[in-house]
């Protein structure tokens, strides 16, 4: 949201404060002030800063927040970036040899309707409760947005310069690197893009249905507890850690690719 | 805007190919050099390319049948494929924890059309009063940003809190899936009509309902379609993540059941139900979609 804040003219973002403001304060007045809702459907404001102290200090869970959103943050980094570093070449393979697309694509297809977390409960009888089920599942998450954004980025590209390099004599390898990863870059971002949120989605899954820690656990623990303030703390970090990895890439993807205006 | 910009990257990047690629075609038809739009000279022939694809799909089963019968990967964890099939025909007659395969299926659907319904119900017209609103889209942008990054499955402890593991439970979380698409597209949808219509119909004295009814709705139409088939996608994941939690029928319920017997034939059946049925629903919106894009283009001429 710092992007955006800047980008955005003040009216706009003088409503976008005003309505936050309003429904914190709706919030409260709903719930500390008048009791409308009770305590165990939505937990009043203090309740969640109290909940968010309680984690951040002594823990929760078997783990202070720090911890869990470490976990939580590194498993998703590992799934992540294996993924990307076997979809895009894969994706650019197909995308650049009809064979290779020839051949991947049925299993391909094949496989792409089933979403990733139904990988979940395969991966737990292969793997067990433990990290590596979950990195399993993250990869084929992350996998496929990677592999078809990178392949379509390859044929988006424009054939005058593909025409153009091939009248100019480029070899292979320069091909390869001056016109081939320069124009799919951006499908490909958006590809790692699509990527990340899948891996955050399924890891959250993943971690709800067995953890021993990390934020799904937190959230898991919490409604075991019927802790409806601590619910609300892991969502909030959930969405926060998600919205900061967005950022992270999004500010990646100005720093490669500096021809394009950013947004 | 926010919300323009993520419509765009959730297009269906096959569909820019398959467009592109038309139109790849149509210019080197025009040219008359080449045939095919290849990144490289020397394109293969269409009966090598059959072949190539035959040869992949007899590569993943052949390894995997392999794998299976020299018992490299306990038959306990890796059955055959044809073990998984006639255990996928089994599950059709005998029920598994509780239902045969039909019922739970027929339990999912049930959920996941009552969730997707919700979602479109209030979500397309939301969407698309904040293209026309300009008050409605500035309240409602913030909250929505927001939210947008709590993963639909975070909503799972509240979903089982408010609205208990029968029915409301699940569809909230395929709600929480399916609406944020709906939404983002119809916003961009009503963005993209024609300035003229808009300011036609108000010279002409229509109504706010009017416009949003009669111009906004048809104009946005395909946008409207193509957010369709993205909530649909994600509404159905959701649906499976949230019964292998929170259901006590459904799918994802045999599946976690499944599991915690370690029968692995019995949870790849229930991949491969789960992935045929959201093919299905993908290939039914797409041909709503095509449909739809048909009658606006003979519309237009």
């Amino acid at each position: 949201m710092l992007l955006a804040i800047r980008s955005i003219r003040s009216p706009r973002l003088a409503c976008s404060l005003a309505t936050l403001g309003a429904t914190l304060a709706l919030w409260y007045v709903l719930t500390s002030l008048t009791g409308v809702v009770g305590p165990s459907r939505l937990p009043a404001p203090i309740e969640v800063w109290q909940a968010l102290l309680q984690v951040a200090g002594e823990g929760y869970a078997d783990g202070r927040l720090d911890q869990h959103i470490v976990q939580s943050v590194k498993l998703v980094l590992y799934g992540f970036f294996t993924a990307a570093a076997t979809g895009v070449p894969l994706g650019l393979w197909m995308g650049q040899s009809r064979r290779a697309q020839a051949f991947f694509n049925p299993i391909f297809s094949m496989l792409r309707p089933i979403p990733p977390l139904a990988w979940i409960p395969l991966a737990i009888v292969w793997l067990g409760l433990g990290d590596a089920a979950k990195v399993m599942v993250i990869w084929f998450a992350a996998f496929v947005p990677c592999v078809i954004n990178s392949f379509a980025g390859v044929r988006n590209l424009d054939p005058a310069l593909i025409e153009a390099a091939e009248m100019l004599g480029l070899r292979r390898a320069q091909f390869v690197r001056e016109v081939m990863l320069p124009g799919a870059l951006p499908m490909i971002f958006t590809g790692l893009r699509l990527s990340l949120q899948a891996s955050w989605t399924t890891l959250v899954a993943g971690e709800l249905i067995g953890a021993v820690r990390g934020l799904g656990h937190l959230l898991t623990q919490g409604s075991l507890d019927i802790f409806p303030a601590m619910i609300v703390v892991a969502m909030l970090s959930v969405a926060l850690c998600g919205w900061l990895m967005t950022v992270v890439l999004g500010a990646i993807e100005t720093r490669l690719m500096p021809w394009r205006p950013s947004r | 805007m926010k919300l323009q910009h993520l419509a765009r990257s959730e297009m269906d990047p096959m569909a820019v190919v398959t467009r592109t690629e038309a139109a790849h075609a149509k210019q080197a038809r025009r040219l008359a050099g080449r045939s095919d739009g290849d990144a490289r000279a020397g394109a293969p022939r269409r009966g090598t390319l059959w072949a190539l694809s035959a040869a992949g799909l007899i590569t993943f089963f052949g390894i995997w049948w392999l794998a299976a019968v020299a018992q490299l990967i306990p038959a306990m964890f890796l059955p055959t494929p044809l073990a998984v099939a006639t255990r996928f025909v089994e599950l059709l007659a005998h029920p598994f924890a509780g239902y045969t395969l039909e019922q739970h299926l027929w339990s999912s659907l049930q959920r996941y059309l009552m969730g997707l319904a919700l979602a479109v119900a209030i979500g397309v017209p939301l969407g698309l009063m904040m293209g026309w609103f300009r008050w409605l889209d500035y309240i409602v942008s913030p909250l929505f940003e927001t939210l947008r990054f709590v993963a639909p499955i975070a909503w799972v402890p509240f979903a089982a809190l408010w609205f208990g593991t029968g029915i409301g439970g699940p569809v909230l979380i395929i709600f929480a899936g399916a609406f944020a698409p709906c939404v983002v597209n119809a916003y961009r949808g009503a963005k993209q009509v024609d300035e003229r219509l808009l300011e036609a119909a108000r010279m002409l004295g229509a109504s706010n309902r009017m416009i949003v009814c009669e111009v906004l709705l048809p104009g946005a139409l395909p946008a409207v379609i193509a957010g369709l088939r993205v909530a649909a996608g994600l509404g159905w994941m959701s649906l499976v993540g949230a019964e292998l939690i929170v259901a006590s029928s459904g799918i994802g319920y045999m599946m976690v059941k499944g599991q915690s017997a370690i029968n692995t034939a019995t949870v790849m059946s229930g991949m491969i139900a789960i992935g045929m049925v959201g093919a299905l629903i993908d290939w039914l919106l797409g041909r709503i979609e095509a449909f739809a894009m048909r009658h606006r283009r003979r519309a237009r001429n």
